[in-house]
């Protein structure tokens, strides 16, 4: 069987489309990962830059700091927005709660490319090991993720008056508390509903790449890779891992520092 | 072919402390672009300045992860241009798109 596949290979008449090499220097898994990642950061980018359109068409918040009051006559200042804590009610901590997030998705990479590391010199041990850190830092940033939300949508302890056109396409005033897709405390109706897109398409990512995670750490623990004799997959899950990463830098920018 | 796929064990190759220890560093350049990104987001005025900075620190990131965690310039070079050449494109999304927004700006207000 070797043999008539390397008279293809070697044939001069049928050269390299005969088959037998690998196009790009990379595996058939590797570059269709690369070329999904490509697909997907069109994607985020169509999303962030939407957020960047819609911002600009609204006035900034222009008073003080301290004066802020969430209305949808103007964007507001991120920091002011996501400034909870668990554990810290009515405590103002412009930042930190998400700076955390940041700081632990950040940390699951490096356990993520320790774990690439460790199969290319296919170290089973120290595989399993990074994978079930990953996983566990994945799991933590979807559960800081989903008390976030939570927090966004339950609002603050005051809320704020807002005029509106609510579901039933009547104008009312009333004092709003959270947020939903129709009217938020914090701003214009954008702003959450954008709030809800972004950093939920993120976390749909973060939580694919959870279950993929997992995947990868049960199959190289129970030894499938070990038997298949390398470690690609999780080499493609890393890039994915990193990707779902690198969106959350600039989602972590554009949304909550600027 | 059948002896290959009964094998259960792989050679084990010992540990390149030199290559961990790179991985690590890059690790610490991130934290470290990140927490001065949230320094100069409490001590700087908003504006453009800022947000020019932030955006410059960001690719800066961008960069690490992709080149140090993706490996992408260790890739063959016309994958790694077939990945970033495409990129040009979010140039003129950005463009339109900002243009778009300053023109209900002006209109709405």
């Amino acid at each position: 069987m070797s043999t008539t596949a390397t008279a293809i290979g070697v044939s001069s008449k049928r050269g390299i489309w005969g088959g037998g090499n690998e196009p790009l220097k990379a595996s058939y898994g590797k570059l269709m990962m690369w070329f999904f990642l490509l697909s997907d950061i069109f994607t985020f980018a169509a999303f962030l830059i939407t957020y960047a359109a819609i911002r600009v068409s609204y006035p900034a918040y222009s008073g003080t700091m301290d004066a802020f009051q969430g209305s949808n006559e103007y964007w507001p200042i991120p920091e002011l927005v996501f400034d909870a804590f668990p554990f810290f009610h009515g405590v103002h901590m412009p930042l930190v709660f998400v700076g955390l997030m940041t700081f632990i998705l950040i940390m699951s990479s490096v356990t993520m490319v320790l774990a690439v590391e460790a199969g290319h010199r296919n170290d089973r041990n120290d595989v399993v090991k990074w994978m079930l850190w990953t996983l566990l830092g994945g799991i933590t940033f979807l559960s800081c993720q989903a008390w976030e939300w939570s927090h966004f949508i339950h609002g603050s302890d005051n809320g704020a008056v807002l005029t509106y056109v609510n579901t039933l396409n009547q104008v009312v005033t009333e004092t709003i508390y959270g947020a939903n897709l129709v009217v938020n405390e914090y701003g214009p109706a954008a702003f959450a509903q954008l709030f809800f897109f972004i950093t939920g398409f993120h976390g749909f990512h973060v939580t694919i790449g959870v279950v993929l995670l997992f995947l990868a750490f049960y199959q190289a623990a129970v030894g499938v890779y070990e038997r298949r004799g390398h470690y690609e997959m999780i080499e493609k899950i890393g890039l994915y891992w990193h990707f779902v990463d690198l969106v959350w830098v600039f989602v972590f920018t554009f949304f909550y520092l600027i | 072919m059948a002896a290959q796929e009964n094998k259960t064990s792989l050679e084990v190759i010992p540990r390149d402390n030199a290559k961990i220890m790179k991985i690590w560093k890059t690790a610490g350049i991130l934290l470290a672009i990140t927490a001065v990104e949230f320094l100069m987001a409490f001590t700087m005025d908003r504006g453009l300045l800022l947000y020019f900075l932030f955006i410059v620190l960001t690719i800066w990131k961008a960069k690490y992860i992709m080149m140090e965690f993706m490996h992408l310039g260790e890739e063959a070079k016309p994958l790694f241009y077939s990945i970033i050449v495409p990129l040009i494109f979010l140039v003129w999304l950005v463009i339109a798109l900002m243009r778009e927004g300053t023109d209900i700006f002006m209109l709405r207000w």
